[in-house]
């Protein structure tokens, strides 16, 4: 385990993804990425009394599936680092309560899925763990009641704004030494704010932070883009990888915009009303783990570069006009044989 | 450490300049017809109001005591807020957008129970609107008394 | 044909208010409750000034039934009641006369809570 530059771990024992799960809801289940989610939901509800329960019934199952899918018991499974975006988090610490699991419950808004890449490989290759189960979900009902308005609502959404994404992503890390996906390296973000303060308009408020960790990641290992068959971004939405794209430009050290996709512009089609793209802490964990692994699986391509990306904005930060702050973690992700 | 090509300000332009705008146009259209065709509904209330004999105190009330009952029940059915995504400002004026913005919190915090669920958050959005309507009525009331005692 | 003209002068004036309403949701950065606030008080100061009157004379429910409607409804009762109770009707005339409204939100929704359930959207 070493660190490299100011920012960057590097694992010198790699950790495995010894299982991935992805949960998608209904809408999510009917864009263009439907076919490589392991379960699409039938309805939002999951049969559960409110909202937030099911949320942590999609985590629940989406552990679970994990779990069983690498034949790791419950008692077996060491640590369970995950987040969500409801006030204190408590979809993930609901389901940590129904799995048992000993848990580490993190917050990096719709980052939070790499952040806990990046913290359960480090914890893992120091050797602290051998096995942790990273999870980070979202659903559109809980995420719009609490940060704008009751669903019932009749208001309309700007162009820029996005579609908090239902859905869930888990990857099961392990120190066993097999063959496929490790994870490599893994760079902390810092915090950037360049002064947006349009709360609908979260890929301008996290385009900047995302900019300065993939800087920060090639900086410190001493890599391009050329280095990556793929840059997945976490849910800068549209205009947002746009926004990446002219930074990038500008900084001088340009992205390949044919091997550079984002997560929540992925997720629907433009007919399906998301504006800017999808979000969420539950885009990208399941985008990542339903679509971009298993590429990476089939071998179309072999090194990833996943960049989460999070505004850390809160209802009151917003009503104080307070700026809307971003954060990114980047987490490399290899094929190996 | 910044790796920021840009300043705020030059960041701020940028993004102005790739954020697509709202389609003006089809947007006050939409307000427009759906608006103007609530306040239709209203007319032909006030119209019946009037075939029915309710006097010029209760006919008013009768027109809007029905508009708020047709906003809350389509809050209800789920069909409001789809009508609001379509026509903006033109169901959110209305007098039936009032009732929207107090029955959909009603319906949507009804897990967090009668009281501080449903009871409090009922004028999340409706209590602004009251709060400072009533207190400038107030206003407008007591200008109007001074007034009136000088001039007379 | 007079009931054709009243109809059509309530749809064009309530359509126009609207798109007052419109203009600021798509070109400033005020939120649901700021332009509702801003309407109703709107049309409290406009009754004050005596500008909103004419236009409810005019066009009925196309100015009565948007929420400068509303606004109009309590400076005029807190007007007429001042003109019945003097002072204290300032406290008393702008919610007596829009009370059916205010209770009929307040009880429909209360109902509706009873009733529906909340649902997702498509």
């Amino acid at each position: 385990m070493s660190r490299m530059g100011s920012q960057t771990f590097v694992y010198d024992r790699p950790p495995a993804i010894a299982a991935h799960r992805s949960i998608a809801g209904p809408k999510e289940g009917k864009g263009p990425l439907a076919a490589w989610f392991d379960t699409v939901l039938e309805d939002d509800i999951l049969g559960q009394k409110s909202w937030e329960l099911a949320e942590m019934e999609m985590v629940r199952r989406c552990v679970q599936a994990a779990l069983n899918e690498a034949h790791v018991t419950d008692e077996q499974a060491q640590a369970m680092l995950g987040g969500d975006l409801n006030n204190q988090i408590i979809a993930s610490s609901f389901a940590a309560r129904a799995l048992g699991v000993p848990f580490i419950g993190l917050y990096g808004a719709c980052s939070t899925f790499v952040q806990a890449l990046v913290i359960g490989s480090a914890l893992i290759c120091g050797g602290f763990l051998d096995n942790a189960v990273c999870v980070a979900s979202s659903h559109y009902c809980t995420a719009e009641r609490q940060f704008r308005f009751p669903l019932e609502l009749g208001s309309q959404r700007p162009p820029q704004a996005s579609w908090t994404a239902t859905a869930c992503g888990c990857a099961l890390l392990s120190n066993e030494d097999r063959g496929g996906l490790r994870v490599t390296s893994g760079t902390v973000g810092r915090i950037i704010d360049l002064n947006i303060s349009d709360a609908n308009h979260m890929g301008a408020a996290m385009a900047p932070a995302v900019f300065d960790c993939i800087a920060a990641h090639m900086a410190d290992t001493g890599r391009t883009a050329d280095d990556y068959d793929l840059i997945a971004t976490g849910d800068l939405g549209w205009i947002g990888r746009d926004l990446l794209l002219e930074l990038a430009s500008a900084a001088d050290m340009p992205l390949p915009p044919d091997r550079l996709i984002d997560c929540g512009a992925s997720l629907f089609y433009q007919e399906q009303d998301a504006h800017a793209g999808g979000s969420g802490c539950g885009c990208v964990a399941s985008v990542a783990c339903g679509w971009l692994m298993k590429r990476l699986e089939a071998g179309d391509i072999r090194r990833l570069l996943l960049v989460g990306s999070g505004a850390m904005f809160s209802p009151t930060s917003s009503q104080q006009a307070q700026s809307v702050p971003g954060i990114a973690y980047a987490a490399c992700i290899e094929r190996r044989d | 450490m910044s790796r920021q090509p840009f300043t705020p300000d030059q960041y701020k332009e940028l993004v102005h300049k790739l954020t697509p705008p709202s389609r003006m146009l089809r947007g006050y259209w939409r307000a427009f017809w759906v608006g103007g065709l609530i306040c239709c509904v209203g007319q032909a209330l006030t119209l019946w109001a009037e075939q029915l004999n309710l006097g010029e105190i209760t006919a008013p009330m009768f027109t809007t005591s029905v508009l708020v009952f047709v906003g809350t029940t389509l809050t209800g059915l789920g069909v409001y807020d789809v009508i609001g995504k379509y026509a903006g400002a033109g169901s959110a004026i209305p007098v039936t957008g009032f009732a929207n913005s107090v029955a959909a919190p009603a319906i949507e915090f009804q897990r967090e129970g009668a009281i501080m669920g449903v009871g409090a958050r009922l004028f999340t959005l409706a209590g602004p609107v009251l709060a400072y309507g009533i207190a400038s009525s107030v206003a407008v009331g007591i200008v109007y008394w001074l007034l009136r005692g000088w001039v007379l | 044909m007079d009931t054709v003209w009243l109809f059509v002068k309530a749809f064009v004036v309530g359509g126009l208010i609207c798109d007052i309403g419109q203009l600021l949701i798509m070109n400033t950065k005020l939120t649901n409750a700021r332009i509702l606030v801003l309407f109703v008080t709107g049309g409290v100061l406009l009754t004050a000034l005596g500008l909103y009157k004419p236009l409810v004379d005019f066009a009925g429910a196309g100015a009565t039934v948007p929420l400068t409607g509303f606004g109009y409804s309590l400076a005029m009762g807190a007007i007429e009641a001042v003109n019945r109770y003097g002072f204290w009707g300032a406290f008393v005339g702008g919610i007596s006369r829009t009370a059916a409204g205010i209770t009929a939100a307040i009880v429909f929704g209360l109902l509706n809570a009873l009733i529906f359930k909340p649902h997702a959207k498509p």
